[in-house]
């Protein structure tokens, strides 16, 4: 009986939805937990429960398609000889050679270089496809050191050590056994087709004290020359941060828990870490009380997919943006053209999230040859170009409203919250009052 | 693999309480591009960090005293010499070439490291030879817990003992050990020693110039590959 046929005496609960009994019948069917991509699902405080106020009597907005309104930031100003130039304040996030096939890694690179911002490497090294690709690009030093090499590094744009990711704080990478093919394997030393589990602490590194040696060797193996960025997973954000400086980082990443991942425990996905709101003004706070805002770039990433959310981000004072997951949605993942194959893995197009297990038929999460073949990676990065493009517009139509000349000069004055979480969080005033929950008592 | 510093007997000679370390490893890194000095030797070392970090040339490196972290990191090509002891992170990542320490090493030597060969003839702390992947490792002493964690390449030769853990959630990595191992960590079991790991343990021991001991002292631990697929029986 389906919902919609079902007389009303039937009464779903709250507590287990059709999604939870089937969760536990699964379970114990496999006796393994539920490993998936995409992030978290669940309803969280996000950038949609805050407004921009916008121009009025006191406030002078910009003409939106005439006057000016910047874009670009400089990431690497601290101690960097050749720091970042992007022309707009949003990049492309760290995502693997093998959780993505090879034309979807080329694509990120076409897209990003076409508008001149970066795309990153991931937990498997660097393929020559997303070098020549990719005009700016960053090399992630991950625990697992897949792939990792001083001929990379040099090649590198500047290298980004992540700590944490926001789908899994606390949590390594994870490759499984159809996604490990040849190439995967040969790029990670690993055997081919093995449930790949990549390790959740640096190898040689324990703490922040380290982490400043570290960054030391890293500077000194690459002549001082790249910007050296820190990705940490949103949990202790303000201390996170506040170390990161300490350790010497030229720009910190902060990815909130809306961060997707390739393949994740759901339990993580949905359980381990904060939101990206209230991790945009936590690092913020570490990054003013140490006088290194705007000197230490920040940028911020989980759950960004318009831009309404870029513009908020750097409203709260990010430096920048980062997209993984509207990426791929952006280059084909998901969509309805595709549903009749979607179907037939038992998924639908807009719920897809099985990325693990590399049967994705948009060509995208995979590394079957025969469906990465389908992906057009000159149209790819087209469509990522474009996706960039509307963000970057979007953005820019805000901040005119706002009355700035430049993407950066949005600030908290600018927003207001709908909901007392969002207020408390972003710190910012309830609509239609000016209280901040946590901040000052009035009402 | 072309060459890419001139052949001299010239010793070019650093001392590091004079000149700052970012000079020594500048002018070692200009070895990649442009030929100069073959030999270089470096005084005074006093546990600095990173020296000789990233060399990408075929030089010989003799350390006259103590290094830090990170001694001779993701090292292609280079020897580098240690005369004294080396902090954590010795080598890490190294590529290709040789790194010899004559004292002890600490925590994580060898990490990640993708070839070359690494001697310690002192003992080895903690992971030593975490993640290694195709680096061969050679201790005269004892290593410490955890080592050969999630090692996936490359061989780990232990002439003394080892700690708890050894060889935790190994891949393929091969690791010989000659004295007592406190444990053996999750996945990693001891396997019969053959004619061809017996060839194996005779060359690495070459390699290291160690000539006391025998290949047939050595026993032989390495995955038993249970973890390479979720299953929930293998669950640790």
């Amino acid at each position: 009986m389906t919902a919609e046929e079902r007389p009303w005496n039937l009464r779903e609960s709250y507590l287990y939805d059709r999604t939870v009994i089937a969760e536990i019948q699964r379970a114990a069917r496999e006796g393994i937990y539920d490993i998936r991509g995409f992030g978290a699902k669940r309803r969280l405080p996000h950038f949609d429960d805050l407004l921009f106020l916008g121009a009025s009597v006191s406030r002078y907005p910009l003409e939106g398609y005439r006057e000016r309104c910047d874009t670009d930031v400089t990431v690497g100003t601290r101690f960097a000889k050749k720091p970042l130039e992007l022309k707009i304040p949003v990049t492309i996030a760290g995502m693997s050679f093998g959780a993505l096939s090879a034309p979807a890694k080329e694509a990120l690179g076409r897209g990003a270089s076409e508008v001149g911002t970066s795309t990153t490497t991931g937990d498997g090294g660097m393929t020559a496809e997303e070098r020549e690709h990719s005009k700016i690009l960053v090399y992630q030093l991950l625990p697992s050191r897949y792939g990792m090499n001083p001929d990379d590094l040099r090649k590198a744009d500047a290298v980004e050590i992540v700590v944490g990711q926001g789908a899994k704080p606390g949590g390594g990478g994870m490759l499984l056994g159809h996604k490990i093919s040849d190439r995967v394997a040969e790029m990670r030393d690993l055997p081919k087709g093995i449930d790949q589990r990549s390790a959740s602490r640096h190898p040689d590194w324990t703490g922040p004290d380290d982490l400043e040696i570290k960054i030391g060797e890293l500077r000194e193996i690459t002549d001082w020359q790249k910007p050296i960025l820190v990705k940490v997973g949103a949990t202790r954000t303000y201390y996170d941060v506040q170390l990161a400086i300490k350790a010497g980082a030229d720009a910190i990443v902060v990815d909130g828990m809306q961060g997707g991942t390739a393949a994740t425990q759901d339990v993580f996905i949905e359980h381990v870490g904060i939101p990206t709101l209230p991790a945009v003004r936590l690092a913020v706070d570490a990054l003013q009380e140490l006088d290194m805002h705007r000197k230490v770039q920040l940028i911020v990433s989980g759950g960004i997919r318009t831009g309404a959310d870029v513009a908020k981000a750097l409203a709260l004072g990010a430096d920048a943006v980062s997209i993984g997951t509207a990426a791929l949605i952006a280059m084909g993942d998901n969509s309805p053209e595709l549903e009749e194959e979607y179907r037939k893995i038992a998924s639908s197009a807009g719920f897809y999230d099985d990325w693990q297990a590399g049967r994705d038929p948009a060509g995208i999460s995979t590394q079957e040859d025969e469906l990465s073949a389908r992906f057009d990676p000159v149209l790819g990065g087209r469509r990522i170009a474009n996706y960039l493009r509307v963000l970057t517009l979007e953005a820019q139509t805000l901040a005119r409203a706002c009355g700035k000349s430049h993407v950066h000069n949005l600030e908290p004055e600018d927003l207001v919250a709908l909901t007392v979480e969002a207020a408390a969080m972003a710190r910012v005033p309830l609509a239609g009052t000016d209280w901040v929950p946590g901040a000052n008592g009035a009402g | 693999m072309a060459t890419r510093a001139v052949e001299t007997t010239a010793v070019e000679v650093v001392d590091l309480a004079e000149t700052p370390l970012r000079e020594l490893n500048q002018r070692l890194h200009d070895l990649t591009a442009a030929p100069g000095p073959r030999l270089w030797r470096v005084l005074n070392p006093n546990g600095a960090h990173a020296i000789g970090a990233g060399v990408d040339a075929e030089v010989e490196v003799e350390i006259e005293g103590h290094v830090g972290y990170y001694c001779a990191g993701m090292n292609k090509l280079a020897t580098v010499h240690v005369h004294g002891n080396a902090g954590p992170g010795l080598a890490e990542n190294m590529m290709s070439g040789a790194v010899v320490v004559d004292g002890n090493a600490s925590q994580s030597a060898g990490a990640t490291g993708h070839g070359g060969v690494l001697v310690i003839h002192g003992d080895a702390s903690a992971r030593c030879g975490i993640s290694m992947k195709g680096i061969d490792i050679v201790v005269r002493g004892s290593v410490g817990h955890m080592s050969g964690f999630m090692a996936q390449r490359g061989r780990l030769l232990v002439c003394g003992g080892t700690g708890e853990a050894l060889g935790d959630s190994i891949y393929e990595a091969r690791l010989y050990v000659r004295g007592e191992v406190a444990g053996l960590g999750a996945d990693c079991v001891e396997k019969e020693v053959r004619d061809e790991h017996l060839a194996e343990i005779r060359e690495l021991l070459e390699h290291a110039g160690i000539e006391d001991v025998q290949p047939a002292e050595f026993r032989r631990y390495g995955s038993e590959r249970r973890l390479y697929n979720f299953h929930v029986d293998n669950a640790y």
